[in-house]
C-alpha cells in the first residue's frame, strides 16, 4: 500500500492562499489557482482546500470559486470549509470534489451519518484539531465533538462509528511549526482506528513525513512543508517526486 | 460523443473535467432517450450500491441503458461504484444490479492485524492480466487513485482485465465484449487515468 502525501491549501475569504501559525498568523503564500496548477504538474497524491473563514464567518463553500478550482484538478480533491448540509456536498460533487471535510460540523451525527449514506464514508472525511504538546495532555479543541469527548482517540473512535471515513488528526501546537508532527498523537491514535488517519500540523520538510508515516498514519499532510523554503519561509511549490516517493515507500515496509 | 449518466450519483464533475481537457467529446445527461441512443456511455457513481439502484430506477434509467448495453451494444464503462453497478449484486445491499458482467460484489476484507485499512483510499499499482483492450496499449507500470471499500468478484476470470494486490489480489477492472469498469477513479488519476479515457474514447 503505497501512503499519501497531501499538500493542504488554506483559503481565505477574499480567495488567497494563506498559511497560519498556531491558527493565529496568516501568511499570504499567492494565487490558489497557479499553485493548485503547479501541485497538478507534479502529480500530487491528492489536495486538500480548506477555506478557513467559512465557518467563522456562518457561510457557506464558495462554489463559483471551488468549481474553477477542480476544473483542472486531475488528483483527488478534498474541500472543508462551512459544510453544514448533504445538499452542499451534492453540489460540490457536481463540481469535480468527491471528498467533503466537515470540522466542527462533525459533531453532528446526522449529518455525519447523512453523507455517509449519500456519497460513502470514503468521501466523509472528519477533521479533528487537537492542542496540546510535549507532556501535557492532548485534548481536542472543538468539543462539540460527540457528546464532548475531548480524549482524541475517544473522539475519533466515535466519529468512526458515525460513519466517518478518514480523519485528518490535526495538531493546533505545531500548526505552522515545521518542527516535525506531533508523533505521539499520531502514535496514540492512528493504530487503533480501523480506517485511515491523515496526520496534519508540524510537517516542514521530507523526514518529517516520513517520521508521520511511520508512527501509523495513512497519509502525511501539510500546508508548510510544499509551500515553503529555508529558515525565511520564501514560498516555494514543492513535492517529492516520484523518485524520491517510491524511497519514502520503500523505507516504511 | 461520451454520454455521462447524470443520476444525482457520482462525479460527473471530475469526468466532465477530465474529457474536456482531453478534447473528448462528452456530455451529461440524465435523458432516458439520450441514453438509449447514446454511442458511447460512461456511468459513474459513488456512495451506497442500493441508493445508486433505486435511483436509476426511480428516474427510469434502467430500460435505456439495457437498450444502449445490451441491444445496441455500444461501448459501456462503469467507474468506481459504476463499475459494481455492472455486477449482477452486492453485499452492500439488497438491490439487484445491473447484471451486465456475471459478477458481485463484496466488502474488502483484510487479514487480523494487518495494517491495511478499509475503505481502500489511496493510489496503487494496478496489473493489467493482458485480457481486454483498455489495458492492451500499458506498458510502464501505471498508478490509480482507489477510494472504495467493496471490490468485485467475477465469476468467469475471462472478465478481468486487470488486478491490484490489497491482503490478496483483487479485482479491479472488468471488460466483456462493450462492457467495461474501473475501480478506481481515472479522472482522478493525473496521466494514467487520462490514458484509460483515451483508450476508452477510441475504441470503436
Amino acid at each position: 500500500m503505497r501512503k499519501r502525501i497531501i499538500p493542504v491549501l488554506l483559503v481565505d475569504h477574499h480567495r488567497r492562499l494563506v498559511k497560519t501559525i498556531g491558527f493565529g498568523p496568516r501568511t499570504y503564500v499567492g494565487d490558489p489557482f497557479n499553485v493548485i496548477r503547479l501541485f497538478n504538474e507534479k502529480e500530487v497524491d491528492e489536495i486538500c482546500v480548506l477555506d478557513i473563514d467559512a465557518s467563522a464567518q456562518g457561510g457557506r463553500p464558495d462554489l463559483g470559486f471551488l468549481r474553477e478550482l477542480a476544473s483542472e484538478c486531475f488528483m483527488p480533491m478534498a474541500y472543508g470549509g462551512g459544510i453544514t448540509a448533504a445538499q452542499q456536498c451534492e453540489e460540490l460533487n457536481r463540481a469535480g470534489i468527491e471528498k467533503f471535510v466537515l470540522g466542527r460540523s462533525a459533531a453532528n451525527t446526522a449529518l455525519v451519518q447523512d453523507l455517509a449514506r449519500t456519497f460513502g464514508s470514503q468521501a466523509t472525511v472528519a477533521c479533528v484539531d487537537v492542542t496540546g504538546s510535549g507532556d501535557a495532555p492532548r485534548r481536542v479543541v472543538q468539543t462539540g465533538h460527540h457528546s464532548g469527548a475531548i480524549d482524541p482517540l475517544d473522539c475519533c473512535r466515535r466519529l468512526e462509528d458515525a460513519g466517518v471515513g478518514e480523519i485528518i488528526l490535526q495538531s493546533v501546537d505545531r500548526d505552522g511549526a515545521r518542527t516535525g508532527y506531533d508523533l505521539e498523537l499520531i502514535r496514540s491514535v492512528a493504530p487503533n482506528l480501523s480506517v485511515p488517519t491523515v496526520a496534519l500540523g508540524g510537517a516542514g520538510e521530507a523526514i518529517h513525513l516520513a517520521q508521520a508515516l511511520r508512527a501509523g498514519a495513512s497519509a502525511a499532510a501539510s500546508g508548510s512543508a510544499f509551500v515553503f523554503i529555508g529558515r525565511l519561509r520564501a514560498v516555494l511549490v514543492n513535492y517529492p517526486s516520484m523518485l524520491q516517493m517510491d524511497s519514502l515507500n520503500a523505507s516504511l515496509s | 460523443m461520451i454520454t455521462v449518466v447524470d443520476y444525482g450519483v457520482g462525479n460527473v464533475g471530475a469526468i466532465l473535467n477530465m474529457l474536456d481537457y482531453l478534447g473528448i467529446d462528452a456530455e451529461a445527461s440524465s435523458d432516458g432517450q439520450q441514453i438509449a441512443s447514446a454511442s458511447k456511455l460512461i456511468l459513474p457513481g459513488v456512495g451506497a450500491f442500493d441508493k445508486a439502484m433505486l435511483t436509476l430506477r426511480e428516474r427510469r434509467l434502467i430500460d435505456p441503458l439495457n437498450t444502449a448495453v445490451l441491444e445496441r451494444r455500444v461501448p459501456v464503462l462503469g467507474v468506481c461504484l459504476g463499475m459494481q453497478l455492472l455486477a449482477r449484486c452486492s453485499e452492500e445491499g439488497q438491490e439487484q444490479g445491473l447484471g451486465y458482467v456475471d459478477a458481485e460484489v463484496v466488502r474488502i476484507t483484510v487479514p487480523p492485524g494487518s495494517a491495511l485499512k478499509v475503505p481502500h483510499i489511496g493510489w496503487m499499482e494496478v496489473n493489467p492480466t493482458g485480457r481486454g483492450r483498455l489495458f492492451a496499449a500499458t506498458q510502464a507500470p501505471e498508478r490509480f487513485y482507489f477510494d472504495h471499500s467493496y471490490h468485485v468478484v467475477c465469476t468467469d476470470q475471462e472478465d478481468v482485465s486487470a488486478t491490484f494486490s490489497y491482503g490478496a489480489e483483487l479485482c479491479c477492472a472488468v471488460e466483456r465484449a462493450n462492457v467495461f469498469g474501473v475501480q478506481f477513479h481515472p479522472e482522478k488519476s493525473h496521466r494514467f487515468g487520462m490514458r484509460v479515457l483515451n483508450t476508452f474514447g477510441q475504441l470503436t
